[in-house]
């Protein structure tokens, strides 16, 4: 048990200030910087100091960069507790009062704290103001949606991402439209057809990645190249492929590029499931590139055909069995993974990655980042949502399939 | 054949699938789209149809068919055969001139293109001088004579296309010597006619537009004589004495004059307006023909009266006393008469009518002019098909009872034979008796003999007689009332209005062995028919059958169920209904399978599917398949929306079309116009091009429309529920990739009429991908598909393997994958779509023999796709083995009437009219193998039976085929070689 205090303590090294806010209150304690008991107990004792005992909420805390990130876990907790410097401010708002639909005013966010000076007080209303912000929800509901993947044997000027669909209601969300490609070829500037995203949808899975924009030049749907092929054709195509897409753009704008630095960043090496997600460290994330991303992200990867194994079949007896995943040889089908939970919890706290891309989880890499960038901070496969994520896609595969 | 089982080696492979696969075109069946030209040639006795497409086809007797298309894709105006000759010449309506041939190579004649010739005026002189309207192929074999529109006729020397400029009739030599009090005489306009005086080839008599016509000695180039008509002329006649010409005219009436006279007639000797005192509309041609017996044939076409008939299609024939006006369903193109004896010069014996939709030959020789049955050239339209299906290798039993159904329906044809009897049909006898049959708009299905070259019509069957339809049967029966005139009489079968939409044929299932037929409909109908060969008056009973099964709070928004007479109905010898099925709601059935050992009908619409025992005439379960939320499947047939292009582009047409039917001669500018809106045709879709067309990308969802659509249904015997036992079973796919499995239990035989047959859900398969299931197939323990019904019983295949365990094979729009049975899970599967973009539209099973090995054979499956390919996949592999491109991906209807039959070929519709024929296997090709002589060979050679009359067809070139095979060939040879060196000099002038 962690002992708490009323009156802040001052000079002492091993304790941290913390101001917590619920609805209009504030409360002043302190806490132990060590051994302070796990997120369970944290959050029993901000139910006593509020006095809201049974009341349903949400932890969040301010970071050193102003951004708010979420406490429900022992491991965000206890980076929290770390980070605080020297005050930790909490956030508690109610769960039960909003429904959780995407329009929910937002939660947690990033840039949104950055650009308050330091104070926290206007907090709130910058949230509401903000209308196109993006929400990030608990980490438990966190599922890779997309990702840019090969960056490591691709021609800078083009992209390949893939689109994760399962188990979404989300519209894949975007239209495609024939087009004129202009080539530089040996003889001089060629014009051929070529096929161009013509709309995205909003709310729709491809504007929600950023990834993708308007008059981007599509040159492969997975793997395999479109030139040549009518318009009906790259639609059905994409369509037949819709549950695991991957399509290879020409992006109109070149400006946000991978810039490689020669040196082999690729994730290929570095973990089992990170079936190749990667991003070179500095490069810049520009505001559209910020989405969502799985929380324990590169480990769900799902390899090519393991998605249309699904098939549902009902047996005679009424109960429905799917038909078993053919384990793939590098062993990264969604489901044999998700289902592992062998792995061990990361030493260190770890957040939700406010980009659309995965991090090289090489530790040497991310202690040098660390500390320069602000949004690229290494993230750690593995967290103790591992289980019940599993269990959630495993259920949304099943609600897909089902009649 | 060990070997051939080991796939091991690639180059051995390869080599197998050349031995198996082949792909070629082989025949067009049916009536060509859009004629636009007829000639006939009574030296080769051969036909030959023009198109607006640019094709030109000849036919001869029966299995004699050559098929040409000009590069240019320009509408074929005229036709003609070079007397005595093999060649023919050709004139597009871009006024270019091509020479054909038929060339002997290997034993087999094939129709080549020799030469083009554009007539070249003198320099800036305007494109009329120019303008062909008319040609003559001089009876010397040597010069062609082409009237223009300027009213020059140029002469031309052939083979070789080369110009006589010395010999040419300028208008303004004609013009010299009309006498001066002539009207029209400061205008000719165009040469309207060239013909060539019967006994004295030297005298050509030249038709001008605006009535004049010039009697021309060609030897020394001058006019004898003129003839001064006032009238606009339309053509022209000689009689065969050459002492009488006739004329017709554009205000319906037909003159005679006489050339024995002096040399300026201003006065016809006779004139008359058969439809008469109203004003007629134009007698666009007219022929004589003298009989033996003294009165002769007079044949013309057009001339009724504006007001009341000027919307008739007629030709009128009358002789002696008798006079019909032949009442035609669809425009006239041409017309000729065959004429009886060695030389064609007796009585005249058929008139062979080309009008838009259909050839019309009448039998002018038996009383009453019936008309004599096409042996080819069959309209397939007659109503708009709708559907077919193809049933390879009949029983001979079966085949005799549909021919003997057919020919009680067929007592009204003539029973002369076919007139036209060119050339030798050298192609193989069919190694099997194979049936297409259509479903039609108006509820008929026929049935055509697909054996051979010929699609030849044997019986046709309607359905509407069990309904009550708002059309009266007795409507045909009220022409022909006494003493009407003109005296019309119906002819031809070309009829494409339907009563009510909803008989619509849509599936058909045809069980070869037992005999038992069903068909299904657009409002829901399906029809259980047998073969009888006595004709029966009986009631049919109906079962409705409630394919919602309680799904409620949906509104039918559909036509109407059909309303079954309920009092016996007397059925003609041949398929006799005897059980009908309506679904409710009567949405268009989409899916039928019949098995008929086991007596049952399996059907399946937009809303499920329904099994029926047509033993105990009772329904044996329904199944819905709706999904509760899919409201446009209930609403009934889809509206059809028309996109913006389409309809802009029949628009065009339709324009266009107008304008070229407008006058024959106004060529000139009928050629602006065609231009200018072929401009504006391009301009247009330009434009349609600059806005974009968008596709969307999503997943397919369960809340897609449709997606309950039932799309196949499969019966089988095999391991349903455990691996020892197998069970019937129904399998259903459906649009949304779902497939059911039923199992059936049936009662043992002896109490197959009182125990009920019941049927319970087994299995279900739900794909990931959703894409429309369009195909089912269960392969046995060797990776064969299960044998049809009653196939094993009949000894016609091997009883499938039961002991090893046996595969689903399910074909859905994107993929193809192979299930294990009876616990189902993935064994392979290859994908389509995502590959390369194309998705399966057709697919059927086919068994490719070698063409080198006589008893080795493979099942594969025949895909047809989206983008008109056509793949060949490896049966139980999975695995591509050939794909070539056969149909535009463009044409959309072309792709949807695709049938595949069980040896490796297939039909698609060309036209509305036209099936294209196709062969993917090595061993199975049907195309047409025909040789067509010379008529030149010299008369000494010539054995008795060459020049033939009516009636010797094929006896006649059987025996000289025997005789003088040697010297035909030699013939052949020298042949060759004169054509050849016409080919070399043709080259020239076309450069």
């Amino acid at each position: 048990m962690s002992r708490n205090q009323r009156t802040p303590l001052k000079n002492t090294d091993n304790l941290v200030e913390v101001k917590s806010k619920y609805e209009a209150e504030y409360r002043r304690f302190a806490l132990k910087r060590t051994n302070n008991g796990g997120f369970q107990e944290f959050y029993k004792l901000l139910q006593n100091i509020h006095r809201i005992p049974g009341v349903d909420v949400l932890l969040g805390y301010a970071d050193i960069h102003g951004d708010l990130l979420p406490i429900n876990n022992d491991d965000n907790f206890h980076k929290a507790v770390t980070s605080a410097n020297p005050l930790l401010r909490i956030i508690i708002q109610r769960r039960g009062t909003k429904k959780t639909d995407e329009d929910e005013p937002v939660v947690f966010a990033t840039n949104s704290l950055q650009r308050r000076r330091k104070g926290l007080a206007g907090l709130r209303s910058t949230q509401q103001k903000s209308k196109q912000q993006l929400i990030i929800g608990m980490p438990q509901d966190f599922r890779q949606i997309s990702s840019i993947i090969d960056v490591d044997i691709l021609p800078e000027t083009h992209r390949r991402v893939r689109l994760h669909k399962h188990g979404t209601n989300k519209p894949l969300g975007f239209y495609i439209r024939d087009g004129v490609s202009v080539r530089v070829t040996p003889q001089g500037v060629e014009k051929v057809p070529g096929v161009f995203i013509s709309r995205l949808v909003r709310g729709g899975l491809a504007e929600s990645t950023g990834l993708l924009a308007v008059n981007d030049e599509i040159l492969e749907v997975n793997g395999i190249n479109v030139a040549g092929k009518s318009l009906d054709q790259v639609t059905d195509m994409m369509v037949a492929n819709s549950h695991n897409l991957i399509v290879t753009v020409k992006p109109a704008n070149q400006r946000n590029n991978v810039v490689h630095r020669g040196s082999k960043t690729s994730v290929g090496a570095s973990s089992a499931g990170s079936g190749g997600s990667t991003v070179s460290q500095d490069s810049a994330p520009s505001p559209t590139s910020q989405t969502v991303s799985q929380y324990s992200n590169s480990n769900s990867v799902a390899e090519g055909d393991s998605d249309d194994e699904g098939d549902l079949i009902i047996e005679s007896d009424g109960m429905p069995v799917y038909t078993p995943h053919h384990s793939l040889p590098n062993g990264n089908s969604s489901h044999a993974d998700a289902l592992s939970l062998s792995a061990p919890p990361p030493p260190r706290g770890q957040r939700p990655l406010p980009q659309s891309v995965s991090l090289p989880s090489t530790s040497s890499l991310s202690d040098s980042k660390a500390s320069l960038s602000s949004l690229t901070t290494p993230t750690h496969n593995g967290s103790p949502s591992k289980t019940s994520s599993s269990q959630e896609s495993m259920r949304e595969d099943g609600n897909f399939i089902t009649l | 054949m060990k070997r051939f089982r080991r796939h091991g080696h690639d180059s051995q492979r390869d080599k197998l699938k050349q031995e198996l696969y082949q792909f070629n075109k082989s025949v067009e069946h049916g009536f060509p789209h859009q004629p636009s030209a007829l000639a006939y040639s009574p030296d080769l006795d051969l036909l030959a149809i023009g198109t607006r497409s640019g094709a030109i086809k000849l036919y001869g007797a029966p299995g004699v068919e050559f098929m040409g298309l000009h590069d240019e894709n320009a509408t074929v105006t005229q036709v003609h055969f070079l007397p005595h000759q093999l060649e023919l010449v050709t004139l597009l309506d871009d006024n270019s001139l091509h020479m054909w041939t038929l060339r002997a190579h290997q034993g087999v004649s094939e129709l080549l293109e020799v030469g083009r010739f554009t007539l070249t005026g003198p320099p800036g002189a305007p494109p009329s001088v120019t303008r062909v309207t008319t040609v003559l192929a001089h009876s010397s074999g040597e010069l062609l004579l082409l009237g223009t529109e300027g009213g020059h006729v140029f002469v031309v020397e052939v083979p070789g296309f080369r110009e006589l400029e010395e010999r040419n009739i300028s208008v303004e030599d004609i013009q010299a010597r009309i006498p001066e009090e002539y009207v029209p005489r400061r205008n000719l306009e165009c040469v309207e006619a060239l013909h060539e005086k019967p006994l004295n080839p030297n005298q050509v008599l030249i038709g001008y537009g605006r009535g004049l016509m010039v009697l021309w000695d060609l030897e020394r180039q001058c006019a004898i004589q003129h003839f001064l008509g006032t009238q606009q002329l339309e053509s022209v006649w000689w009689m065969e004495d050459g002492e009488h010409i006739l004329s017709s005219h554009s205000d319906g009436s037909y003159c005679c004059w006489l050339t024995t006279g002096g040399d300026v007639q201003s006065e016809p000797e006779k004139q008359d307006t058969p439809y008469g005192s109203f004003p007629c509309k134009a007698i666009s041609k007219v022929l004589q023909f003298p009989t033996k017996q003294g009165p002769p044939f007079l044949i013309f076409s057009g001339g009724m009266p504006r007001a009341s008939y000027g919307d008739r299609h007629c030709i009128s024939v009358i002789h002696s006393k008798t006079h019909i006006a032949l009442d035609f369903t669809s425009r006239i193109i041409d017309f000729f008469v065959i004429r009886e004896g060695e030389q064609h010069t007796g009585d005249p014996s058929a008139l062979v009518v080309l009008v838009e939709e259909e050839l019309v030959v009448v039998d002018l020789l038996t009383d009453g002019w019936p008309v004599i049955q096409t042996p080819y050239l069959v309209p397939l339209h007659c109503s708009a098909i709708t559907c077919s299906h193809h049933v390879s290798s009949i029983p001979f039993k079966l085949w005799e009872r549909i021919l003997a159904a057919g020919d009680v329906q067929n007592t009204h044809y003539s029973n002369k034979p076919w007139p036209i009897t060119g050339g030798q049909n050298l192609a193989r006898e069919p190694p099997q008796r194979d049936l297409l049959l259509t479903g039609h708009e108006d509820g008929t299905v026929r049935f055509w003999d697909a054996s051979g070259v010929c699609l030849h019509p044997m019986y046709k069957l309607s359905t509407a007689g069990v309904f009550h339809t708002d059309g009266d049967p007795n409507d045909n029966l009220n022409q022909g009332a006494e003493g009407e005139w003109p005296p019309f009489r119906k002819v031809g079968c070309f009829d494409p209005y339907s009563d009510d939409p909803r008989l619509g044929i849509q599936k058909i299932h045809l069980c070869k062995y037992s005999g038992i037929l069903t068909v299904a409909g657009t409002a829901g109908q399906i029809l259980v028919l047998e073969l009888n060969d006595e004709m029966a008056e009986q009631v049919v009973p109906a079962t409705v059958v409630d394919l919602l099964q309680g799904q409620d709070g949906f509104r039918w928004k559909g036509h109407t169920r059909l309303d079954v007479r309920e009092e016996p109905v007397s059925f003609p010898a041949g398929f006799q209904p005897f059980a009908l099925v309506q679904c409710q709601p009567p949405a268009v059935i989409t899916a039928i399978a019949l098995h008929s050992e086991w007596k049952l009908v399996a059907f399946g619409t937009s809303h499920g599917f329904g099994v029926y025992d047509y033993q105990q005439k009772s329904n044996v379960f329904a199944r819905c398949t709706l999904n509760p939320s899919d409201q446009l499947a209930m609403e009934g047939p889809l509206s059809r929306v028309k996109s913006i292009k389409k309809s802009l582009r029949q628009s065009f047409r339709r324009i266009r079309r107008s304008r070229v039917s407008m006058r024959k001669h106004q060529t000139a500018n009928a050629a602006k116009l065609q231009e200018l809106n072929a401009k504006l045709e391009a301009e247009a879709l330009q434009e349609m091009e600059l806005a974009p067309v968008q596709r969307r990308i999503e997943a397919r969802s369960s809340d897609d429309s449709f997606t309950g659509l039932v799309r196949t249904l499969y019966f089988a015997d095999s391991f349903i529920t455990d691996s020892t036992h197998c069970t019937p079973s129904l399998w259903a796919g459906t649009n949304g990739g779902a497939v059911f499995a039923y199992m059936l239990r049936l009662p043992p035989v002896e109490r197959r009429m009182e125990d009920p047959v019941t049927g319970s859900q087994a299995k279900e398969i739900q794909l990931m991908h959703r894409a429309p299931v369009v195909g089912l197939a269960i392969l046995d323990g060797r990776g064969v598909p299960l044998p049809e019904p009653l196939e094993v019983a009949h000894d016609l295949a091997r009883s499938p393997d039961m002991l090893a365990s046996h595969h689903l094979l399910v074909i859905s729009e994107e993929q193809f994958k192979l299930f294990t049975l009876p616990k189902v899970s993935t064994k392979t599967k290859l994908k389509l779509t995502a590959i390369d973009g194309s998705r399966v539209r057709r697919v059927g099973v086919a068994l490719f023999g070698s063409s080198r090995v006589e008893d080795y054979g493979e099942n594969g499956l025949v895909v047809l796709t989206n983008q008109g390919e056509l793949h060949v996949i490896s049966l139980p592999a999975i695995k591509m083995q050939v794909h070539h491109p056969c149909i535009r991906r463009e044409d959309v209807s072309g792709i949807a009437s695709c049938v595949f039959t069980k040896y490796g070929q297939g039909f698609y519709l060309i036209s509305p009219s036209e099936f294209e024929r196709f062969s993917l296997s090595a061993r199975w090709v049907v195309e047409p193998r025909c040789l067509v002589e010379s008529p030149n060979i010299p008369s000494t050679v010539v054995d008795p039976t060459k020049t033939r009359c009516l009636g010797d067809g094929y006896d006649g070139s059987d025996i000289r085929r025997g005789n003088d095979n040697e010297v035909l060939q030699e013939i052949q040879k020298s042949l060759e070689g004169d054509q050849m060196g016409h080919a070399d000099n043709n080259i020239k002038p076309s450069d």
